[in-house]
């Protein structure tokens, strides 16, 4: 049923789950403070936090958007050979594959223009690229099993599993950059 | 269709949107990494970033995919003039939104914080700055939301698919800048009191 024209019903509909998705968003941002010393000495990794954030829940809203369209057409099934499924798969990472190499000569670039960088461009390719790899496995697991779950609970995916998915991905595009960062710095 | 075929048309449906909001990310990170001084000056900050940027959003994609449904049933006219009550409930429904997630998310991060025992600026700068971010990029979000989609839907184009991307894009751009002003004016204003 569409909600009604005014402020307070547009309201009631949309702030509890903004309130919820608020908390899961400030989960990722204690993530952020956990490495906020590594993130204020190397500007070139702070520049990597909103784009890394964005493009990680943009994967999975796209995907998770045309898992939702095949399954409403009913030219999904839940198959390891079904097309559907493994085309938008394979797409997700081509395209994670594409824009995080571009993502980590940007952030550089820019970085480097405006306020110097500590770090080399290969380096910061490197965590851009890794980040954008295990980013693009996990978008695909996050994705596959929210679909499959209101496959399964005949529930509008919709309705749940695009939020769902972009604010997940938004809190994984930080726990891995985090984790990438560990690891190779 | 083959596997290949689906991923093929996947891929390229998909490029452009993504393409655009890397652009907004990038700008977005670089205005982030300029504001190392205020995010030393106000400790919590950061942490309210993935929050903030993530209300933007949310909150104006609703705004822009409501305003495009209505488009297509014939519920609102695409002009900004005139006034439509709809639409103007529509824009202050996300205005007063957009302001009271920003607010509880600075409540949220500073109680966290303060649980946690972590360093964290004093509450009324961090309401403070969510509140000013909230009000200046509400505004330029809304305005731009409407009138791109208003000019879309008057040019033949599927507002729809123009939601999306724009407001990934603007949404982070805006986000930021607006929060690096607001934390700027909020510190100046906390210096003379």
């Amino acid at each position: 049923m569409p909600t009604e024209w005014t402020v307070r019903a547009i309201t009631r509909a949309m702030l509890p789950v903004l309130l919820v998705l608020t908390l899961v968003e400030i989960g990722s941002g204690l993530v952020l403070g956990q490495f906020e010393a590594q993130l204020l000495r190397y500007p070139s990794l702070l520049a990597l936090v909103p784009v890394t954030i964005g493009t990680a829940g943009n994967l999975g809203s796209v995907l998770a958007a045309r898992l939702s369209t095949s399954f409403h057409l009913g030219t999904l099934s839940f198959d390891i050979d079904d097309e559907h499924l493994v085309g938008n798969a394979a797409a997700t990472f081509a395209l994670a594959l594409s824009i995080f190499p571009i993502v980590g000569v940007g952030a550089w670039g820019l970085t480097a223009l405006v306020s110097g960088v500590r770090l080399s461009l290969w380096t910061v390719v490197a965590i851009s690229v890794a980040s954008g790899i295990a980013l693009a496995v996990l978008v695909i697991v996050v994705t596959l099993s929210a679909t499959y779950v209101a496959y399964r609970f005949s529930l509008d995916p919709d309705d749940v599993v695009i939020p769902v998915v972009t604010n997940t991905c938004d809190v994984l595009g930080v726990v891995v950059l985090f984790a990438t960062v560990q690891a190779l710095l | 269709m083959t596997v290949r075929d689906v991923a093929r048309e996947a891929y390229r449906e998909a490029l452009p949107a993504l393409a655009a909001s890397l652009v907004g990310g990038l700008v977005a990170g670089v205005i982030l990494s300029g504001m190392r001084a205020e995010l030393r000056a106000v400790p919590g900050l950061l942490v309210l970033v993935p929050a903030l940027l993530a209300t933007r959003g949310n909150v104006y994609g609703s705004l822009g995919a409501r305003i495009s449904t209505a488009l297509h049933q014939g519920l609102i006219e695409p002009r900004v003039r005139g006034g439509d009550e709809r639409l103007r409930a529509a824009v202050a429904a996300a205005l007063a939104n957009g302001l009271l997630v920003s607010t509880f998310a600075a409540a949220a991060a500073f109680a966290v914080l303060t649980l946690l025992g972590d360093t964290v600026a004093p509450f009324p700068i961090l309401v403070a700055t969510a509140l000013v971010s909230g009000i200046l990029s509400g505004v330029a979000l809304a305005g731009v939301v409407v009138t791109a989609v208003f000019a879309g839907y008057r040019r033949g184009r599927d507002p729809d698919t123009l939601v999306g991307p724009l407001v990934t894009t603007t949404g982070d751009l805006f986000g930021m800048l607006f929060l690096l002003v607001a934390v700027r004016f909020v510190l100046a204003v906390a210096g003379v009191l």
